[in-house]
Protein backbone atom coordinates (compact mmCIF):
# COMPACT_ATOMS: atom_id res chain seq x y z
CA UNK A 1 0.00 0.00 0.00
CA UNK A 2 3.05 2.27 1.14
CA UNK A 3 4.28 1.44 -2.74
CA UNK A 4 1.09 2.60 -4.43
CA UNK A 5 0.96 6.04 -2.12
CA UNK A 6 4.54 6.86 -3.02
CA UNK A 7 3.94 6.26 -6.37
CA UNK A 8 0.78 8.85 -6.61
CA UNK A 9 3.07 11.70 -4.36
CA UNK A 10 5.56 11.39 -7.22
CA UNK A 11 2.50 11.33 -10.03
CA UNK A 12 1.52 14.34 -8.65
CA UNK A 13 4.45 16.34 -7.71
CA UNK A 14 5.65 16.18 -11.63
CA UNK A 15 1.78 17.16 -12.37
CA UNK A 16 2.09 19.89 -10.02
CA UNK A 17 5.71 20.87 -11.11
CA UNK A 18 4.82 20.34 -15.46
CA UNK A 19 1.78 22.86 -14.38
CA UNK A 20 3.84 25.43 -12.91
CA UNK A 21 6.12 25.37 -15.66
CA UNK A 22 4.01 25.76 -18.57
CA UNK A 23 3.12 29.54 -18.35
CA UNK A 24 6.80 30.07 -19.08
CA UNK A 25 6.67 28.31 -22.31
CA UNK A 26 6.43 31.10 -25.03
CA UNK A 27 3.13 30.95 -27.10
CA UNK A 28 1.98 34.09 -29.34
CA UNK A 29 0.63 35.93 -26.70
CA UNK A 30 1.16 39.04 -28.65
CA UNK A 31 -0.87 38.34 -31.59
CA UNK A 32 -3.49 37.62 -28.95
CA UNK A 33 -3.46 40.33 -27.20
CA UNK A 34 -3.05 42.92 -29.83
CA UNK A 35 -6.25 41.06 -31.56
CA UNK A 36 -4.49 40.69 -34.87
CA UNK A 37 -5.55 36.80 -34.55
CA UNK A 38 -9.03 38.25 -35.06
CA UNK A 39 -7.48 38.99 -38.89
CA UNK A 40 -6.13 35.86 -39.28
CA UNK A 41 -9.47 34.03 -38.36
CA UNK A 42 -11.14 36.44 -40.85
CA UNK A 43 -9.30 35.46 -43.80
CA UNK A 44 -9.23 32.25 -43.20
CA UNK A 45 -13.00 31.69 -42.78
CA UNK A 46 -13.41 33.80 -45.55
CA UNK A 47 -11.04 31.72 -48.08
CA UNK A 48 -13.22 28.83 -46.12
CA UNK A 49 -16.53 29.96 -46.57
CA UNK A 50 -15.15 30.69 -50.11
CA UNK A 51 -14.26 27.29 -51.56
CA UNK A 52 -17.11 26.01 -49.34
CA UNK A 53 -20.03 27.67 -51.73
CA UNK A 54 -17.76 26.93 -55.19
CA UNK A 55 -18.31 23.28 -53.82
CA UNK A 56 -21.99 23.33 -53.30
CA UNK A 57 -22.40 24.68 -56.50
CA UNK A 58 -20.07 22.51 -58.28
CA UNK A 59 -22.85 20.08 -56.70
CA UNK A 60 -25.51 21.53 -57.72
CA UNK A 61 -24.09 22.03 -61.17
CA UNK A 62 -24.00 18.18 -61.35
CA UNK A 63 -27.83 17.78 -59.60
CA UNK A 64 -29.23 19.65 -62.64
CA UNK A 65 -27.24 17.44 -65.46
CA UNK A 66 -27.91 14.46 -63.72
CA UNK A 67 -31.77 15.85 -63.81
CA UNK A 68 -31.39 16.03 -67.26
CA UNK A 69 -30.25 12.56 -68.53
CA UNK B 1 -31.49 19.64 -53.73
CA UNK B 2 -32.11 16.65 -51.51
CA UNK B 3 -29.40 15.27 -48.91
CA UNK B 4 -27.42 18.53 -48.64
CA UNK B 5 -28.07 18.99 -44.79
CA UNK B 6 -24.43 16.42 -44.02
CA UNK B 7 -22.93 18.56 -46.92
CA UNK B 8 -23.34 21.12 -45.38
CA UNK B 9 -23.15 20.13 -41.54
CA UNK B 10 -19.36 18.70 -42.74
CA UNK B 11 -18.82 22.44 -43.85
CA UNK B 12 -20.18 24.10 -40.26
CA UNK B 13 -17.90 21.65 -38.32
CA UNK B 14 -14.69 22.34 -40.63
CA UNK B 15 -15.43 26.65 -40.66
CA UNK B 16 -15.64 25.99 -36.55
CA UNK B 17 -12.82 23.78 -36.14
CA UNK B 18 -10.88 26.53 -38.36
CA UNK B 19 -11.92 29.78 -36.61
CA UNK B 20 -11.24 28.08 -33.16
CA UNK B 21 -8.92 25.92 -33.90
CA UNK B 22 -6.74 29.23 -34.37
CA UNK B 23 -8.46 31.18 -31.26
CA UNK B 24 -8.85 28.54 -28.45
CA UNK B 25 -7.34 27.85 -25.57
CA UNK B 26 -4.51 25.25 -25.44
CA UNK B 27 -1.90 23.67 -23.61
CA UNK B 28 1.29 25.34 -23.35
CA UNK B 29 3.75 22.82 -24.06
CA UNK B 30 7.48 23.35 -24.65
CA UNK B 31 8.93 22.58 -28.01
CA UNK B 32 5.47 22.67 -30.00
CA UNK B 33 4.71 25.92 -28.49
CA UNK B 34 1.32 27.19 -31.00
CA UNK B 35 2.27 23.92 -32.98
CA UNK B 36 -0.17 22.16 -31.14
CA UNK B 37 -2.80 23.83 -33.39
CA UNK B 38 -1.32 21.90 -36.15
CA UNK B 39 -3.45 18.85 -34.70
CA UNK B 40 -6.74 20.37 -35.72
CA UNK B 41 -5.38 20.32 -39.37
CA UNK B 42 -3.38 17.90 -39.71
CA UNK B 43 -4.67 14.51 -37.96
CA UNK B 44 -8.14 14.90 -38.85
CA UNK B 45 -6.47 14.29 -42.45
CA UNK B 46 -5.94 10.92 -41.38
CA UNK B 47 -9.23 10.33 -39.49
CA UNK B 48 -10.89 10.70 -42.57
CA UNK B 49 -8.57 8.88 -44.84
CA UNK B 50 -9.13 5.62 -42.35
CA UNK B 51 -12.83 6.67 -43.01
CA UNK B 52 -12.44 6.73 -46.33
CA UNK B 53 -10.69 3.38 -46.54
CA UNK B 54 -13.18 1.88 -43.85
CA UNK B 55 -16.40 3.04 -46.73
CA UNK B 56 -14.01 1.70 -49.78
CA UNK B 57 -13.67 -1.61 -47.91
CA UNK B 58 -17.84 -1.62 -47.22
CA UNK B 59 -18.27 -0.61 -50.95
CA UNK B 60 -16.04 -3.51 -51.95
CA UNK B 61 -17.36 -6.04 -49.81
CA UNK B 62 -20.95 -5.06 -51.40
CA UNK B 63 -19.52 -5.50 -54.92
CA UNK B 64 -18.02 -9.18 -53.95
CA UNK B 65 -21.34 -9.53 -53.14
CA UNK B 66 -23.87 -8.37 -55.42
CA UNK B 67 -21.50 -7.87 -58.72
CA UNK B 68 -22.89 -4.15 -58.38
CA UNK B 69 -20.29 -2.45 -60.88
CA UNK B 70 -21.69 1.11 -59.39
CA UNK B 71 -20.40 -0.17 -55.80
CA UNK B 72 -17.17 -1.38 -57.02
CA UNK B 73 -16.85 2.47 -58.82
CA UNK B 74 -17.74 4.00 -55.37
CA UNK B 75 -15.30 1.65 -53.35
CA UNK B 76 -12.64 2.63 -56.00
CA UNK B 77 -13.63 6.76 -56.16
CA UNK B 78 -13.80 6.36 -51.72
CA UNK B 79 -10.36 4.63 -51.91
CA UNK B 80 -9.16 7.70 -54.02
CA UNK B 81 -10.30 10.30 -51.88
CA UNK B 82 -8.61 8.87 -49.01
CA UNK B 83 -5.31 8.96 -50.92
CA UNK B 84 -5.69 12.35 -51.71
CA UNK B 85 -6.23 13.32 -48.32
CA UNK B 86 -3.49 11.10 -46.57
CA UNK B 87 -0.79 13.17 -49.28
CA UNK B 88 -2.30 16.04 -47.38
CA UNK B 89 -1.79 14.52 -44.10
CA UNK B 90 1.52 13.78 -45.16
CA UNK B 91 2.58 17.05 -46.37
CA UNK B 92 1.53 18.78 -43.47
CA UNK B 93 2.96 16.25 -40.93
CA UNK B 94 6.63 16.93 -42.47
CA UNK B 95 6.22 20.02 -42.27
CA UNK B 96 5.02 19.66 -38.44
CA UNK B 97 8.09 17.21 -38.06
CA UNK B 98 10.50 19.57 -39.23
CA UNK B 99 9.52 22.35 -37.34
CA UNK B 100 9.23 20.11 -33.79
CA UNK B 101 11.52 16.87 -34.49
CA UNK B 102 14.03 18.38 -36.66
CA UNK B 103 13.65 16.87 -40.09
CA UNK B 104 11.15 16.43 -42.81
CA UNK B 105 11.03 13.17 -42.85
CA UNK B 106 12.00 11.13 -39.33
CA UNK B 107 12.28 7.24 -38.81
CA UNK B 108 9.54 6.53 -37.22
CA UNK B 109 7.26 3.71 -37.00
CA UNK B 110 4.46 5.54 -38.41
CA UNK B 111 6.11 7.30 -41.13
CA UNK B 112 7.43 4.56 -42.51
CA UNK B 113 4.12 2.53 -42.21
CA UNK B 114 2.18 5.39 -43.86
CA UNK B 115 4.60 5.43 -46.63
CA UNK B 116 4.09 1.51 -47.11
CA UNK B 117 0.13 2.35 -46.67
CA UNK B 118 0.21 4.27 -49.34
CA UNK B 119 2.24 2.43 -51.89
CA UNK B 120 -0.65 -0.68 -51.36
CA UNK B 121 -2.88 2.04 -52.05
CA UNK B 122 -0.98 3.08 -55.32
CA UNK B 123 -1.15 -0.90 -56.78
CA UNK B 124 -4.60 -1.05 -55.86
CA UNK B 125 -5.38 1.90 -58.37
CA UNK B 126 -2.77 0.11 -60.73
CA UNK B 127 -4.51 -3.32 -60.11
CA UNK B 128 -7.95 -2.10 -60.74
CA UNK B 129 -6.85 0.18 -63.74
CA UNK B 130 -5.10 -2.16 -65.36
CA UNK B 131 -8.24 -5.20 -65.88
CA UNK B 132 -10.33 -4.79 -68.92
CA UNK B 133 -13.16 -6.73 -67.74
CA UNK B 134 -15.35 -4.95 -65.61
CA UNK B 135 -16.52 -7.92 -63.50
CA UNK B 136 -13.19 -9.29 -63.18
CA UNK B 137 -12.24 -6.47 -62.19
CA UNK B 138 -14.61 -6.39 -59.05
CA UNK B 139 -13.66 -9.75 -57.93
CA UNK B 140 -9.85 -8.80 -58.27
CA UNK B 141 -9.90 -5.57 -56.98
CA UNK B 142 -12.09 -6.20 -54.19
CA UNK B 143 -10.59 -8.65 -52.89
CA UNK B 144 -7.25 -6.89 -53.32
CA UNK B 145 -8.56 -3.92 -51.74
CA UNK B 146 -9.87 -6.31 -48.42
CA UNK B 147 -5.84 -6.62 -47.89
CA UNK B 148 -5.18 -3.08 -48.61
CA UNK B 149 -7.23 -2.13 -45.45
CA UNK B 150 -6.01 -4.93 -43.51
CA UNK B 151 -2.62 -4.47 -44.06
CA UNK B 152 -3.15 -0.42 -43.76
CA UNK B 153 -4.83 -1.32 -39.96
CA UNK B 154 -1.49 -3.27 -39.39
CA UNK B 155 1.06 -0.71 -40.51
CA UNK B 156 -0.85 3.01 -38.85
CA UNK B 157 -2.64 1.04 -36.42
CA UNK B 158 -0.83 -1.99 -34.82
CA UNK B 159 2.87 -1.92 -35.41
CA UNK B 160 3.59 1.78 -34.46
CA UNK B 161 2.46 0.65 -30.33
CA UNK B 162 4.37 -2.04 -30.44
CA UNK B 163 7.64 -0.32 -30.55
CA UNK B 164 8.37 3.42 -29.61
CA UNK B 165 7.16 6.16 -31.45
CA UNK B 166 7.78 10.20 -31.91
CA UNK B 167 3.73 10.01 -32.55
CA UNK B 168 1.25 10.11 -29.32
CA UNK B 169 -0.61 6.93 -28.21
CA UNK B 170 2.16 4.68 -29.62
CA UNK B 171 4.25 2.38 -27.86
CA UNK B 172 1.87 0.72 -25.44
CA UNK B 173 -0.13 4.38 -24.53
CA UNK B 174 -3.88 4.65 -25.04
CA UNK B 175 -4.28 7.38 -28.05
CA UNK B 176 -4.76 11.04 -27.03
CA UNK B 177 -5.06 10.83 -23.44
CA UNK B 178 -5.89 13.63 -21.16
CA UNK B 179 -1.64 14.73 -21.55
CA UNK B 180 -2.13 15.14 -25.32
CA UNK B 181 -5.41 16.68 -25.42
CA UNK B 182 -7.28 18.41 -22.95
CA UNK B 183 -10.68 19.57 -22.45
CA UNK B 184 -10.26 22.65 -24.51
CA UNK B 185 -9.28 21.38 -27.42
CA UNK B 186 -11.14 18.08 -27.44
CA UNK B 187 -14.71 19.76 -29.07
CA UNK B 188 -12.09 21.18 -31.61
CA UNK B 189 -10.47 18.29 -32.29
CA UNK B 190 -13.60 16.47 -32.63
CA UNK B 191 -15.80 18.53 -34.93
CA UNK B 192 -12.13 18.75 -37.65
CA UNK B 193 -12.16 15.27 -37.53
CA UNK B 194 -16.66 14.86 -38.34
CA UNK B 195 -16.00 17.68 -40.46
CA UNK B 196 -13.62 16.09 -42.79
CA UNK B 197 -14.99 12.70 -42.88
CA UNK B 198 -18.18 14.29 -43.80
CA UNK B 199 -16.37 16.49 -46.85
CA UNK B 200 -14.71 13.31 -47.96
CA UNK B 201 -17.35 11.23 -48.52
CA UNK B 202 -19.28 14.55 -50.09
CA UNK B 203 -15.90 15.03 -52.75
CA UNK B 204 -16.13 10.99 -53.50
CA UNK B 205 -19.96 11.32 -53.91
CA UNK B 206 -19.31 14.28 -56.69
CA UNK B 207 -16.81 12.36 -58.26
CA UNK B 208 -18.96 9.34 -58.10
CA UNK B 209 -22.18 11.28 -59.94
CA UNK B 210 -18.82 13.00 -62.59
CA UNK B 211 -17.82 9.94 -63.15
CA UNK B 212 -21.29 7.90 -64.05
CA UNK B 213 -22.45 11.41 -66.08
CA UNK B 214 -19.58 10.50 -68.15
CA UNK B 215 -20.25 6.89 -68.68
CA UNK B 216 -23.51 8.20 -69.58
CA UNK B 217 -22.05 10.51 -72.20
CA UNK B 218 -19.35 8.33 -73.84
CA UNK B 219 -22.33 5.85 -74.59
CA UNK B 220 -24.87 7.98 -76.09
Amino acid sequence: MNKYKLALFFMLSALSNASAQMPQVEMADALRENGKIYVVVVIIAIVFIGLAGYLINLDRKISKLEKKD
Amino acid sequence: MKGIWWKLLGLLLVLFSLVFGMLGPVQRLPILNETIRVLYYHVPMWFAMVALMLTSLIYSLKALNTNNLAQDSYAFEAAKTGFFLASIGLATGMVWARFTWGAFWVNDPKLNGTAVTMLIYLAYFVLRNSVEDPFKRIRLAGVYNIFAFVMMIVFIGILPRLTDSLHPGNGGNPGFNKYDLNSDMRPVFYSAVIGWILIGLWLTNLRVRYKNLKEKHEQV
